[in-house]
Protein backbone atom coordinates (compact mmCIF):
# COMPACT_ATOMS: atom_id res chain seq x y z
CA UNK A 1 0.00 0.00 0.00
CA UNK A 2 2.51 2.50 -1.27
CA UNK A 3 0.67 4.26 -3.46
CA UNK A 4 -1.26 7.07 -0.78
CA UNK A 5 -1.95 10.82 -1.33
CA UNK A 6 -2.75 13.90 1.04
CA UNK A 7 -6.01 14.16 2.32
CA UNK A 8 -7.90 16.97 4.22
CA UNK A 9 -11.00 17.58 5.83
CA UNK A 10 -12.35 21.00 6.86
CA UNK A 11 -14.87 22.03 9.14
CA UNK A 12 -15.76 25.94 9.82
CA UNK A 13 -14.66 25.03 13.26
CA UNK A 14 -11.63 22.82 13.07
CA UNK A 15 -9.51 20.35 11.04
CA UNK A 16 -11.01 17.58 11.45
CA UNK A 17 -8.65 14.89 9.27
CA UNK A 18 -5.41 15.58 7.97
CA UNK A 19 -3.18 12.85 6.75
CA UNK A 20 -1.61 10.13 4.10
CA UNK A 21 -4.57 7.71 2.90
CA UNK A 22 -4.81 5.15 -0.07
CA UNK A 23 -8.19 5.62 -0.68
CA UNK A 24 -11.35 7.62 0.16
CA UNK A 25 -15.16 6.99 -0.84
CA UNK A 26 -17.37 10.62 -0.64
CA UNK A 27 -20.82 10.68 -1.44
CA UNK A 28 -21.02 13.49 -4.15
CA UNK A 29 -24.60 15.11 -5.28
CA UNK A 30 -24.17 12.43 -8.25
CA UNK A 31 -23.37 9.48 -6.45
CA UNK A 32 -20.47 7.80 -4.47
CA UNK A 33 -17.30 8.67 -5.66
CA UNK A 34 -14.01 6.41 -4.74
CA UNK A 35 -10.75 8.54 -4.89
CA UNK A 36 -7.31 6.76 -5.49
CA UNK A 37 -4.00 8.43 -5.81
CA UNK A 38 -3.72 9.99 -9.03
CA UNK A 39 -7.39 10.94 -9.72
CA UNK A 40 -7.87 13.20 -12.32
CA UNK A 41 -8.30 16.91 -11.15
CA UNK A 42 -12.46 17.17 -10.01
CA UNK A 43 -14.80 19.68 -8.18
CA UNK A 44 -18.02 18.22 -7.15
CA UNK A 45 -20.40 19.57 -4.30
CA UNK A 46 -21.55 16.57 -1.55
CA UNK A 47 -24.47 15.31 -0.06
CA UNK A 48 -25.06 14.09 3.44
CA UNK A 49 -23.48 10.80 3.52
CA UNK A 50 -20.41 9.24 4.76
CA UNK A 51 -16.77 9.57 4.31
CA UNK A 52 -14.53 6.47 4.30
CA UNK A 53 -11.11 6.63 4.85
CA UNK A 54 -9.05 3.68 4.02
CA UNK A 55 -5.76 3.61 5.28
CA UNK A 56 -3.25 1.44 6.19
CA UNK A 57 -5.41 -1.39 5.31
CA UNK A 58 -8.45 -0.10 7.53
CA UNK A 59 -11.42 1.57 7.11
CA UNK A 60 -12.51 4.80 9.13
CA UNK A 61 -15.61 6.49 8.65
CA UNK A 62 -17.05 9.78 9.38
CA UNK A 63 -20.29 12.15 8.78
CA UNK A 64 -20.56 14.74 6.31
CA UNK A 65 -23.17 17.06 6.58
CA UNK A 66 -22.67 18.39 3.27
CA UNK A 67 -19.99 20.26 1.40
CA UNK A 68 -17.69 19.46 -1.54
CA UNK A 69 -14.32 17.96 -2.71
CA UNK A 70 -11.89 18.90 -4.65
CA UNK A 71 -9.64 16.48 -6.07
CA UNK A 72 -6.11 18.05 -7.18
CA UNK A 73 -2.97 16.12 -7.99
CA UNK A 74 -1.31 15.85 -5.36
CA UNK A 75 -4.10 16.46 -2.51
CA UNK A 76 -7.88 16.11 -1.88
CA UNK A 77 -9.75 18.53 0.33
CA UNK A 78 -13.28 17.95 1.45
CA UNK A 79 -15.05 20.67 2.84
CA UNK A 80 -17.64 20.19 4.99
CA UNK A 81 -20.04 22.41 7.55
CA UNK A 82 -19.47 19.66 10.01
CA UNK A 83 -18.27 16.02 9.90
CA UNK A 84 -17.79 13.57 13.22
CA UNK A 85 -16.44 10.65 13.92
CA UNK A 86 -18.58 7.40 15.63
CA UNK A 87 -17.24 8.20 18.75
CA UNK A 88 -18.32 11.92 18.85
CA UNK A 89 -21.97 11.06 17.67
CA UNK A 90 -24.27 11.59 20.56
CA UNK A 91 -26.94 9.04 19.80
CA UNK A 92 -29.89 10.29 22.05
CA UNK A 93 -29.54 13.54 20.02
CA UNK A 94 -29.79 12.26 16.79
CA UNK A 95 -32.81 10.13 17.62
CA UNK A 96 -34.62 13.01 18.45
CA UNK A 97 -33.58 15.41 15.70
CA UNK A 98 -34.97 12.27 13.44
CA UNK A 99 -38.45 12.16 15.45
CA UNK A 100 -39.01 15.98 15.39
CA UNK A 101 -38.20 15.89 12.11
CA UNK A 102 -40.48 12.82 11.05
CA UNK A 103 -43.49 14.76 13.17
CA UNK A 104 -42.65 17.70 11.25
CA UNK A 105 -43.00 15.92 8.11
CA UNK A 106 -46.23 14.19 8.69
CA UNK A 107 -47.43 16.96 10.04
CA UNK A 108 -50.32 18.10 7.62
CA UNK A 109 -50.34 22.02 7.30
CA UNK A 110 -46.84 22.28 7.45
CA UNK A 111 -44.93 24.82 4.87
CA UNK A 112 -43.58 23.22 2.09
CA UNK A 113 -40.25 24.88 2.87
CA UNK A 114 -40.34 23.27 6.30
CA UNK A 115 -40.96 20.18 4.74
CA UNK A 116 -37.89 20.41 2.66
CA UNK A 117 -35.90 21.43 6.14
CA UNK A 118 -37.34 19.02 7.68
CA UNK A 119 -36.12 16.39 5.12
CA UNK A 120 -32.58 17.79 5.11
CA UNK A 121 -32.94 17.48 9.60
CA UNK A 122 -33.96 14.09 9.16
CA UNK A 123 -31.33 12.66 6.60
CA UNK A 124 -28.39 14.28 8.63
CA UNK A 125 -29.95 12.52 11.77
CA UNK A 126 -30.35 8.77 10.07
CA UNK A 127 -27.22 9.37 8.30
CA UNK A 128 -25.31 10.14 12.06
CA UNK A 129 -27.29 7.01 13.48
CA UNK A 130 -26.20 4.83 10.76
CA UNK A 131 -22.50 5.30 10.93
CA UNK A 132 -22.85 5.36 15.25
CA UNK A 133 -24.66 2.47 14.74
CA UNK A 134 -22.32 0.56 12.34
CA UNK A 135 -19.21 0.91 14.63
CA UNK A 136 -20.53 -1.49 17.10
CA UNK B 1 -2.72 70.84 42.15
CA UNK B 2 -2.93 74.04 43.84
CA UNK B 3 -5.94 75.56 45.44
CA UNK B 4 -7.05 72.02 46.55
CA UNK B 5 -7.34 70.96 50.25
CA UNK B 6 -5.53 68.01 51.36
CA UNK B 7 -8.91 66.52 52.14
CA UNK B 8 -10.00 67.08 48.00
CA UNK B 9 -7.00 65.52 47.27
CA UNK B 10 -7.57 62.19 49.15
CA UNK B 11 -10.99 62.01 47.63
CA UNK B 12 -9.55 62.41 44.21
CA UNK B 13 -7.18 59.83 45.22
CA UNK B 14 -9.89 57.70 45.94
CA UNK B 15 -12.45 57.82 42.93
CA UNK B 16 -9.35 57.39 40.91
CA UNK B 17 -8.71 53.96 42.54
CA UNK B 18 -11.96 52.92 41.95
CA UNK B 19 -11.50 53.67 38.07
CA UNK B 20 -8.15 51.64 37.97
CA UNK B 21 -9.96 48.96 39.57
CA UNK B 22 -12.62 48.68 36.83
CA UNK B 23 -9.88 49.14 34.60
CA UNK B 24 -7.94 46.72 35.68
CA UNK B 25 -10.09 44.06 35.89
CA UNK B 26 -11.80 44.57 31.94
CA UNK B 27 -8.12 44.18 30.86
CA UNK B 28 -8.12 40.59 32.57
CA UNK B 29 -11.42 40.07 31.43
CA UNK B 30 -10.28 40.57 27.79
CA UNK B 31 -7.10 39.39 28.15
CA UNK B 32 -8.93 35.38 29.13
CA UNK B 33 -11.12 36.20 26.03
CA UNK B 34 -8.86 37.66 23.54
CA UNK B 35 -7.04 33.96 24.31
CA UNK B 36 -10.19 32.32 23.37
CA UNK B 37 -10.65 33.84 20.58
CA UNK B 38 -7.23 33.59 18.87
CA UNK B 39 -7.53 29.76 19.63
CA UNK B 40 -10.64 30.02 17.55
CA UNK B 41 -9.11 32.11 14.94
CA UNK B 42 -6.58 29.40 14.38
CA UNK B 43 -8.84 26.57 14.58
CA UNK B 44 -10.85 28.52 11.95
CA UNK B 45 -8.52 29.44 9.69
CA UNK B 46 -7.67 26.84 7.96
CA UNK B 47 -11.53 26.56 6.56
CA UNK B 48 -11.32 29.80 5.32
CA UNK B 49 -8.04 29.71 3.58
CA UNK B 50 -9.21 26.10 2.37
CA UNK B 51 -12.33 27.78 0.38
CA UNK B 52 -11.08 30.59 -0.62
CA UNK B 53 -8.44 28.73 -2.55
CA UNK B 54 -10.20 26.37 -4.12
CA UNK B 55 -12.84 29.26 -5.43
CA UNK B 56 -10.05 31.45 -6.58
CA UNK B 57 -8.87 27.85 -8.33
CA UNK B 58 -11.60 27.09 -10.12
CA UNK B 59 -11.69 30.68 -11.61
CA UNK B 60 -8.36 30.29 -12.52
CA UNK B 61 -8.28 27.46 -14.43
CA UNK B 62 -11.75 28.14 -16.24
CA UNK B 63 -11.90 31.53 -17.95
CA UNK B 64 -15.20 30.96 -19.66
CA UNK B 65 -17.65 30.77 -16.40
CA UNK B 66 -20.64 32.57 -16.78
CA UNK B 67 -22.50 33.27 -13.67
CA UNK B 68 -24.43 35.87 -12.42
CA UNK B 69 -22.40 36.30 -9.30
CA UNK B 70 -19.10 36.75 -11.63
CA UNK B 71 -20.47 39.83 -13.67
CA UNK B 72 -19.64 42.86 -13.26
CA UNK B 73 -22.75 45.82 -13.40
CA UNK B 74 -23.45 49.15 -13.55
CA UNK B 75 -23.25 50.37 -9.42
CA UNK B 76 -26.24 52.00 -8.79
CA UNK B 77 -26.55 50.64 -5.28
CA UNK B 78 -23.81 49.50 -3.37
CA UNK B 79 -24.43 47.07 -0.25
CA UNK B 80 -22.19 47.27 2.95
CA UNK B 81 -21.22 44.94 5.87
CA UNK B 82 -19.85 46.41 8.50
CA UNK B 83 -18.85 44.29 11.67
CA UNK B 84 -18.08 46.15 14.74
CA UNK B 85 -18.80 45.28 18.99
CA UNK B 86 -21.72 46.13 20.46
CA UNK B 87 -19.45 47.83 23.14
CA UNK B 88 -17.24 50.25 23.29
CA UNK B 89 -14.02 51.04 25.90
CA UNK B 90 -11.95 49.41 23.31
CA UNK B 91 -9.78 52.10 21.56
CA UNK B 92 -10.51 53.29 18.07
CA UNK B 93 -11.55 49.72 17.28
CA UNK B 94 -15.14 50.57 16.39
CA UNK B 95 -14.51 54.05 14.89
CA UNK B 96 -11.90 53.23 12.72
CA UNK B 97 -14.33 50.09 11.04
CA UNK B 98 -17.08 52.74 10.79
CA UNK B 99 -14.50 55.35 8.93
CA UNK B 100 -13.45 52.65 6.67
CA UNK B 101 -16.69 51.92 5.38
CA UNK B 102 -17.26 55.70 5.11
CA UNK B 103 -13.90 56.53 3.54
CA UNK B 104 -15.61 54.61 0.26
CA UNK B 105 -18.97 56.12 0.33
CA UNK B 106 -19.37 58.59 -2.07
CA UNK B 107 -22.84 59.29 -1.86
CA UNK B 108 -24.92 58.27 1.01
CA UNK B 109 -28.19 57.46 -1.65
CA UNK B 110 -26.32 55.15 -2.92
CA UNK B 111 -25.19 53.20 -0.01
CA UNK B 112 -27.47 50.35 2.10
CA UNK B 113 -26.17 48.76 4.97
CA UNK B 114 -26.13 45.35 6.93
CA UNK B 115 -24.71 46.21 10.54
CA UNK B 116 -22.63 43.73 12.44
CA UNK B 117 -22.47 44.89 16.03
CA UNK B 118 -24.66 47.48 17.80
CA UNK B 119 -21.96 50.49 17.56
CA UNK B 120 -22.42 50.08 13.70
CA UNK B 121 -25.73 50.33 14.01
CA UNK B 122 -26.67 53.28 16.06
CA UNK B 123 -23.50 55.37 14.05
CA UNK B 124 -25.09 54.31 10.42
CA UNK B 125 -29.09 54.85 11.51
CA UNK B 126 -28.50 58.09 13.77
CA UNK B 127 -27.44 59.42 10.47
CA UNK B 128 -29.68 58.38 7.94
CA UNK B 129 -27.66 56.24 6.29
CA UNK B 130 -30.51 52.95 4.97
CA UNK B 131 -29.67 50.32 7.24
CA UNK B 132 -31.44 46.87 6.09
CA UNK B 133 -30.92 44.42 8.50
CA UNK B 134 -28.80 44.66 11.99
CA UNK B 135 -27.27 42.12 13.81
CA UNK B 136 -26.50 42.43 17.80
CA UNK B 137 -24.93 40.18 19.98
CA UNK B 138 -22.91 38.11 17.95
CA UNK B 139 -19.98 39.67 17.49
CA UNK B 140 -18.38 38.38 20.40
CA UNK B 141 -19.24 34.73 19.92
CA UNK B 142 -19.80 34.50 16.20
CA UNK B 143 -21.26 31.02 15.25
CA UNK B 144 -20.60 29.84 11.40
CA UNK B 145 -24.94 29.48 11.16
CA UNK B 146 -25.03 33.88 12.22
CA UNK B 147 -22.23 33.73 9.38
CA UNK B 148 -24.91 32.15 6.72
CA UNK B 149 -27.67 34.09 7.09
CA UNK B 150 -26.06 37.08 6.49
CA UNK B 151 -24.94 35.58 3.24
CA UNK B 152 -28.31 34.62 2.19
CA UNK B 153 -29.59 38.35 3.09
CA UNK B 154 -26.60 39.56 1.07
CA UNK B 155 -26.98 37.28 -1.40
CA UNK B 156 -30.88 37.75 -1.99
CA UNK B 157 -30.70 41.56 -2.18
CA UNK B 158 -27.75 40.72 -4.91
CA UNK B 159 -29.88 38.51 -6.98
CA UNK B 160 -32.82 41.00 -6.60
CA UNK B 161 -30.48 43.52 -7.97
CA UNK B 162 -31.47 45.70 -5.28
CA UNK B 163 -28.01 45.95 -4.67
CA UNK B 164 -25.03 45.93 -7.63
CA UNK B 165 -22.18 45.10 -5.36
CA UNK B 166 -21.39 43.90 -1.95
CA UNK B 167 -18.50 44.99 0.17
CA UNK B 168 -17.76 43.71 3.55
CA UNK B 169 -15.59 45.71 6.54
CA UNK B 170 -14.27 43.81 9.40
CA UNK B 171 -10.82 44.25 11.57
CA UNK B 172 -7.98 42.09 10.97
CA UNK B 173 -6.14 40.67 13.34
CA UNK B 174 -2.40 41.10 12.41
CA UNK B 175 -1.01 40.85 16.12
CA UNK B 176 -2.26 41.67 19.79
CA UNK B 177 -1.06 45.06 19.27
CA UNK B 178 -2.33 45.82 15.56
CA UNK B 179 -5.47 45.26 14.22
CA UNK B 180 -6.19 46.88 10.67
CA UNK B 181 -9.61 47.37 9.15
CA UNK B 182 -10.19 46.14 5.73
CA UNK B 183 -12.39 45.93 3.41
CA UNK B 184 -13.03 43.23 0.99
CA UNK B 185 -15.18 42.95 -2.01
CA UNK B 186 -17.38 39.96 -2.23
CA UNK B 187 -19.73 40.91 -5.18
CA UNK B 188 -19.35 40.20 -8.20
CA UNK B 189 -16.44 38.30 -7.27
CA UNK B 190 -13.38 39.83 -7.95
CA UNK B 191 -10.43 37.64 -9.33
CA UNK B 192 -7.27 37.60 -7.40
CA UNK B 193 -4.79 38.57 -10.24
CA UNK B 194 -1.86 35.93 -9.32
CA UNK B 195 1.33 36.12 -12.25
CA UNK B 196 0.38 33.80 -14.41
CA UNK B 197 3.36 32.53 -15.77
CA UNK B 198 3.79 29.55 -14.20
CA UNK B 199 -0.24 28.61 -14.19
CA UNK B 200 -0.95 26.22 -17.01
CA UNK B 201 -4.14 25.11 -17.88
CA UNK B 202 -5.12 22.16 -15.82
CA UNK B 203 -8.06 20.17 -16.99
CA UNK B 204 -10.28 19.63 -13.85
CA UNK B 205 -13.48 18.23 -13.97
CA UNK B 206 -16.75 19.48 -12.49
CA UNK B 207 -19.54 17.17 -11.59
CA UNK B 208 -21.95 17.67 -12.24
CA UNK B 209 -21.10 21.31 -14.43
CA UNK B 210 -18.91 24.27 -13.82
CA UNK B 211 -22.55 26.12 -13.09
CA UNK B 212 -23.41 23.91 -10.87
CA UNK B 213 -20.70 23.30 -8.82
CA UNK B 214 -20.66 27.64 -8.51
CA UNK B 215 -23.63 27.71 -8.17
CA UNK B 216 -23.07 25.68 -4.54
CA UNK B 217 -19.65 27.06 -4.03
CA UNK B 218 -20.01 31.21 -4.44
CA UNK B 219 -22.58 31.43 -1.07
CA UNK B 220 -20.06 28.69 0.74
CA UNK B 221 -17.04 31.03 -0.42
CA UNK B 222 -19.50 33.87 0.41
CA UNK B 223 -20.43 32.41 4.05
CA UNK B 224 -16.87 31.48 4.78
CA UNK B 225 -15.51 34.93 4.21
CA UNK B 226 -18.44 36.60 6.33
CA UNK B 227 -17.21 34.08 9.00
CA UNK B 228 -13.66 34.26 9.04
CA UNK B 229 -14.09 38.69 9.13
CA UNK B 230 -16.28 37.84 11.96
CA UNK B 231 -13.89 35.57 13.98
CA UNK B 232 -11.13 37.65 13.12
CA UNK B 233 -13.22 40.77 13.49
CA UNK B 234 -14.07 39.68 17.47
CA UNK B 235 -10.21 38.71 18.25
CA UNK B 236 -9.20 42.37 17.25
CA UNK B 237 -12.34 43.35 19.63
CA UNK B 238 -10.78 41.82 22.51
CA UNK B 239 -7.09 42.65 21.54
CA UNK B 240 -8.10 46.50 20.94
CA UNK B 241 -9.94 46.56 24.18
CA UNK B 242 -6.95 45.06 25.99
CA UNK B 243 -5.18 47.79 24.71
CA UNK B 244 -7.30 50.60 25.61
CA UNK B 245 -7.73 48.84 29.58
CA UNK B 246 -4.09 48.47 29.79
CA UNK B 247 -3.40 52.22 28.90
CA UNK B 248 -6.24 53.56 31.24
CA UNK B 249 -4.86 51.30 34.34
CA UNK B 250 -1.60 53.08 33.67
CA UNK B 251 -2.89 56.27 33.03
CA UNK B 252 -4.77 55.84 36.39
CA UNK B 253 -1.58 54.87 38.43
CA UNK B 254 0.58 57.78 36.80
CA UNK B 255 -2.45 60.23 37.90
CA UNK B 256 -2.46 58.56 41.25
CA UNK B 257 1.07 59.17 41.20
CA UNK B 258 1.18 62.85 41.01
CA UNK B 259 -2.11 63.07 43.52
CA UNK B 260 0.36 61.63 46.37
CA UNK B 261 2.90 63.61 45.83
CA UNK B 262 0.69 66.83 46.01
CA UNK B 263 -0.96 65.43 48.72
CA UNK B 264 2.32 64.90 50.30
CA UNK B 265 3.63 68.54 49.43
CA UNK B 266 -0.03 69.95 51.35
CA UNK B 267 0.67 67.57 54.15
CA UNK B 268 3.93 69.31 54.83
CA UNK B 269 2.84 72.60 53.77
CA UNK B 270 0.13 72.77 56.69
CA UNK B 271 2.73 71.02 59.05
CA UNK B 272 5.38 73.70 58.36
CA UNK B 273 2.89 76.32 58.79
CA UNK B 274 1.46 75.07 61.64
CA UNK B 275 4.46 74.92 63.36
CA UNK B 276 5.13 78.43 61.98
CA UNK B 277 2.40 79.90 63.67
CA UNK B 278 3.26 78.03 67.07
CA UNK B 279 6.82 79.75 66.98
CA UNK B 280 5.45 82.97 66.26
CA UNK B 281 3.16 83.13 68.60
CA UNK B 282 5.51 81.73 71.73
CA UNK B 283 7.80 84.39 70.03
CA UNK B 284 4.92 87.24 70.52
CA UNK B 285 4.49 86.25 73.92
CA UNK B 286 7.97 86.81 75.43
Amino acid sequence: MASTFQLEVVTPDRKFFEDEVSMVTVRTTEGDVGILKEHMPMVAPLDIGVIKIKQKGKTVMATCAGGFVSVDEDKTTIITDAAEWPEEIDIARAEAAAKRAEERINHGDAKEIDVVRAQIALNKALNRLRVAKDDD
Amino acid sequence: MAGMGMRDIKRKIRSINNTKQITKAMELVSTAKLKRARDRLGSTRPYFETVKNTVQDIFRNSKDLRHEYLTQREVKKSLYIVITADRGLCGGYNINAIKKAQENIEDKEKAIFITIGQKARDFFTKRGYEVAESFIHISEKPEYKHAVNIGKMALELYAKEEVDEVNLIYTKFESTISQVPKLIKLLPIAKEEKKEENTEFKYVSYEPSPEEVLDYLIPKYIESTIFGALIESSASEQAARRIAMENATDNAEDMIDDLTLSFNQARQAAITQEITEIVGGAEALK
